[in-house]
């Protein structure tokens, strides 16, 4: 593996990560991609150590993706979820966390409904905790997946504009992607009601439209977010028939992007309403090769914060 | 039993502005006025005559006492207090408290926060009803004033519900609460949200001359937010609380006020547009009064930093222009009061995830020191200090507090120039939650006086 130091404990955000630190996570991940391929997908790089999966949302694709990343690597993964766990017997989050280290946990991945719960953790534990999202805040594996599928296909984030449409304002990983993109070089667009971009987010570095069309125009990338349908009773969209209608991506939309357009999607899907089925199907969908990626990506978190090259040269 | 405070700036806004001696006998102010150390022995146990209470200093010719004891029967020597360097001022009152007794006593009793409450220079309190069982009859009201009796330090002027069980849906006996010993009456903490339940309580109260504090916050407005709505909740992603949250019902009470000629105090100003719209209601007359806690004049919404619970509060801190509109609103004497909004909450409510953590801090023991950062500042003179803390609560509630002779004894001795490190685990308070621990402070109440008793002294 590289030799490259990455002194990070935990990674919380993508605020907190420079330029550098992205950049030797995705080559890191690029050379783990390459074990995944293995017809026996399998190193022994964190043998013995041990990683918490310690989900309090539910997930399928962050939490499958983190425990394939953690056995690859040969590390022993245990799965908590907030129904098994004794938060429903009342224990707080911290002292719930306090007891997985006292077990002499290596690494806390952590997905929490409230934002800053990865922070909390991270203050108090020496384990390193993984952010696997938390509220509205960051998803910083979910940020990293996506800038290096954007790198694989196009090279360089420099100079690209990437259009994000939907929720912003109920999105972690709009959140974390605009920090990461813009860190890269890209130019981002935010689109979506007015209802869903929250107050100053253009304070984050990315412009807002209030036009589809006009955030696809010229677009390298457009990432869609998902649209919950609980979002009618808070009153951030009248329904899921004009949402599709003014601001779902579809062929006839697609025109205005570039030829080579990347659609992008953090999933899961609700297809019909944020994107037309042709669109996420079809040829410009990179919405797999983000999972693909996922795996790739985490089990590079999983490494360099377990003390990356030093600790596997005395495997 | 004697005392005189002597040798003390004296400051009694509108009264007394000067270096002076005050005599307190049988815990009342006896005289006041310069070097009456001097002159004890002239001095009997009758008030003084009217028109001799604030004698102007050239008019003095003391008398050589010292020469010439009086018989200690008859006159005993009184306990001295130097006061030389100090400001001695009416005694402090905070009108915004949360003392958690009954029903929370591991936050807060009303012993530990009377305690509290004089050692921060405050002589009196005024808790809030958002106890459990809720302070909405006259056995709760008279329940918190013998505990207060025990506790005898701080005197405790309770606020009652606006409505049963604070749930806006029905009105308590104001009649049977206020013969019970109740000042004032609040929904705090839970708003009022139905207005004409609003109306109706104002006039109501009216007809037993009760003032009505109001929260104000448009709780669907508030929604889930849980800080100041703003460039810096969404990189957070926290939930915002517009300012609207809390202008919206600042102008629907006002209105309500003005239709009803009631009177109606507006609790924890926390907004510009709040401030705004309380000086133009004043403007036009209506019978308004406001006040604001010091952490809004003294922070901004980035006391959030990384999560940090003990900055969540409700009303939330706001942005910089907010709270620029504060102190100005202090300045110029829209917002008449400072109150701290004393709220105890212990590690189970505060080490938590920050969407779940409790709303409040305590202030008790720091509000004093932070007030008067305002008065080093410049922007409020020590004389409108002392009106904010202590006049016009005393005007506003109907409660007695000056230095008047005849009056009861209940001073606050200030040291303007006492450095020290603020020290949560020091605090005399059951709870801890301050984002103030570590501060650097400068003047605090060095000695506490409640009806001629020492509660506290450094």
């Amino acid at each position: 593996m590289t030799d490259m130091q990455f002194i990070k404990k935990d990674i919380l955000d993508m605020e907190s990560l420079s330029a550098e630190d992205i950049t030797l996570i995705l080559d890191t991940a690029e050379k783990m991609k390459e074990i995944s391929d293995r017809p026996i997908k399998k190193v022994p790089t964190l043998r013995g150590r041990t990683v918490v999966l310690f989900f309090y949302e539910a997930s399928t694709r962050t939490r499958t993706s983190f425990d394939i990343a953690a056995k690859r690597l040969s590390a022993d993964s245990i799965s908590i979820s907030a129904s098994t766990s004794s938060m429903v017997k009342g224990e707080t989050l911290i002292d719930t966390a306090r007891n997985l280290e006292a077990m002499n946990s290596d690494v806390i991945v952590i997905r929490h409904s409230s934002s800053g719960a990865a922070n909390m953790l991270a203050k108090c534990l020496k384990a390193s905790v993984i952010n696997a999202g938390d509220g509205t805040h960051a998803h910083p594996s979910q940020a990293l997946l996506d800038i290096m599928t954007v790198r694989e296909k196009k090279g360089s984030l420099e100079g690209l504009r990437i259009a994000i449409i939907g929720d912003v304002s109920h999105s972690r990983v709009a959140r974390s992607n605009i920090a990461g993109f813009t860190k890269m070089g890209a130019e981002v667009v935010l689109a979506g009601p007015p209802t869903m971009m929250p107050a100053g987010i253009e304070t984050m570095g990315a412009s807002v439209t209030y036009h589809i069309e006009e955030a696809i125009r010229g677009a390298d990338v457009i990432m869609m977010l998902r649209i919950q349908k609980e979002r009618q009773k808070s009153f951030l969209f009248s329904g899921e028939r004009e949402y599709a209608r003014v601001y779902g991506l579809n062929r006839e939309r697609l025109k205005h992007a570039k030829k080579d357009v990347l659609i992008m999607h953090p999933g899961p899907v609700n297809r019909g309403v944020e994107i037309s089925p042709d669109v996420a199907d079809g040829p410009y969908s990179v919405i797999l090769d983000q999972v693909n990626n996922g795996v790739a990506v985490r089990m590079a978190l999983l490494y360099l914060v377990s003390g990356g090259a030093r600790n596997a040269d005395s495997d | 039993m004697r005392i005189l405070i002597k040798g003390g700036k004296v400051i009694d806004p509108g009264r007394y502005d000067g270096i002076a001696d005050i005599l307190i006998e049988n815990g009342k102010i006896l005289e006041i006025g310069p070097d009456l150390g001097s002159r004890l022995s002239a001095l009997g146990s009758r008030y003084s005559e009217p028109g001799t209470q604030c004698p102007a200093p050239s008019t003095q010719h003391p008398v050589p006492s010292t020469q010439h004891p009086v018989p200690s029967t008859q006159y005993p020597e009184p306990r001295i207090i130097d006061a030389s360097g100090k400001i001695v001022v009416p005694g402090l009152i905070d009108m915004h408290v949360h003392l958690r007794e009954p029903g929370h006593e591991y936050k807060e009793t009303i012993e530990s926060g009377c305690r509290a409450a004089v050692h921060g220079g405050f002589t009196a309190i005024c808790p809030m009803p958002n106890t459990d069982p809720v302070n909405d009859n006259g056995a709760i009201t008279a329940y918190i004033l013998k505990k207060a009796q025990e506790a005898n330090t701080a005197r405790v002027c309770p606020v009652a519900a606006v409505s049963k069980g604070l749930e806006g849906k029905g009105l308590c006996e104001y009649g049977e609460l206020k013969d019970a010993g109740a000042v004032a009456l609040s929904d705090d903490g839970r708003p009022v949200m139905n207005s004409q339940l609003m109306r109706r309580a104002l006039e109501y109260a009216k007809g037993f001359g009760m003032l009505v504090i109001s929260h104000c916050e448009d709780l669907e407005l508030a929604g889930s937010g849980v800080m100041n709505e703003g460039a810096f909740a969404t990189r957070m992603g926290l939930h915002g609380i517009p300012n609207a949250a809390e202008s919206v019902m600042v102008m629907r009470d006002i209105a309500l006020c003005e239709l009803t000629r009631s009177r109606l105090h507006i609790a924890h100003v926390s907004t510009k547009e709040s401030v705004e719209a309380i000086r133009a209601a004043k403007k036009r007359g209506a019978s308004v009064t406001a006040e604001t806690a010091p952490h809004y004049f003294t922070l901004t919404e980035d006391a959030v930093g990384e999560y940090d619970t003990h900055a969540k509060m409700n009303p939330p801190l706001r942005s910089a222009a907010d709270r620029e509109a504060v102190l100005e609103g202090l300045a110029d004497g829209t917002l008449d009061v400072i109150a701290t909004d004393h709220a105890p909450h212990s590690s189970l409510e505060k080490e938590v995830e920050f969407d779940h953590a409790a709303n409040g801090i305590i202030g008790l023991e720091t509000s004093l020191s932070l007030s008067l950062r305002l008065v080093e500042k410049g922007i409020l003179s020590l004389s409108s200090l002392v009106e904010k803390m202590a006049i016009n609560p005393a005007r506003i509630l109907g409660l007695e507090k000056s230095l008047t002779p005849g009056s009861a004894a209940d001073i606050t001795l200030i040291d303007p120039d006492f450095g020290y490190t603020a020290d949560a685990c020091k605090f005399q308070s059951r709870s801890r939650n301050t984002p103030f621990d570590g501060w650097e402070m400068k003047g605090r109440a060095i000695l506490t006086m409640v009806g001629g008793v020492i509660v506290f002294e450094v």
